[in-house]
């Protein structure tokens, strides 16, 4: 059999012009994450009270529901404040975590006049598709990802 | 289903993504396909059928066999599923860390 190139998927890349010091950048997007990440944006089976990353490499970044359960959403692989930032995602295709899953999420804070460009690549994204064979369904399903986006939105605007 | 739903299914199955991979060479026939991968060309032509179903491969007749290539457009529903997402989310967080240091 011949070597054939692996398909993958481009990672998605996404950058925001944000105006402030990349600092504060950088500590809102972790110490704050909780302020911007969506309350609706919830994988477990109680509702979002909290969301946290803590910030070393190795730390998890989860979500505290009303009745104090923790569930995962990954882990911090790469910790350099304040520039840069690589977080695995481990939730699948089923809105579930699923700690064989290793997609990147890379995010860097890049000074740039008077504020600071934020760059953030999701990357690896060829292993959600190994995945997701007894799933299909779940993405785009009213609560999965569309109806979470929408109610993400809408709180983000207010 | 979405698209992103059959683009995800479609590449689950490790031979499909044997037959999708074959094809990133450029555009092959069934029996070329299927040279060199344990299953039959019946097997490899459902595969196909799924793959083409999902967007990810197209085909198109020469002379008297059908070639099949990947389709560029095919693996977009993916990363849009995932760049609609991090829009929307830097897109608040920018809200938020401006809006703490605004004076």
């Amino acid at each position: 059999m011949t070597d054939a190139p692996r398909i993958k998927p481009a990672p998605v890349r996404r950058s925001v012009f944000v105006k402030a010091s990349q600092e504060h950048a950088f500590e809102v997007f972790t110490a704050g994450f909780d302020r911007w990440w969506p309350r609706d944006h919830s994988i477990a089976g109680s509702p979002q009270k909290t969301a946290v990353m803590e910030r070393k490499v190795g730390g998890r970044w989860y979500e505290v529901g009303e009745d104090g359960s923790e569930t995962q959403w990954g882990e911090v692989m790469v910790y350099e404040p304040p520039r840069r930032l690589v977080l695995i995602w481990q939730v699948g295709a089923d809105w579930k975590r699923d700690p064989n899953l290793h997609t990147e999420v890379e995010v860097t804070f890049t000074p740039e006049g008077d504020g600071v460009r934020v760059d953030l690549e999701h990357r690896m994204l060829e292993a959600f598709g190994e995945r997701v064979e007894d799933v299909i369904g779940a993405i785009g399903a009213e609560g999965g990802w569309s109806g979470l986006l929408k109610l993400f939105a809408a709180e983000a605007e207010q | 289903m979405t698209n992103v739903n059959l683009s995800l299914a479609a590449i689950a199955d490790p031979t499909r993504r044997q037959v999708f991979e074959r094809l990133g060479a450029g555009p092959l026939s069934v029996g070329e396909i299927a040279e060199g991968l344990p299953v039959s060309r019946p097997a490899v032509s459902q595969h196909l059928k799924v793959l083409k179903d999902a967007g990810l491969v197209t085909d198109r007749p020469e002379g008297t066999r059908r070639v099949y290539a990947i389709d560029p457009h095919g693996l977009g529903a993916l990363r849009a599923w995932l760049d609609q997402f991090w829009g929307d989310a830097l897109d608040a967080f920018r809200i938020e860390a401006e809006r703490k240091e605004q004076p």
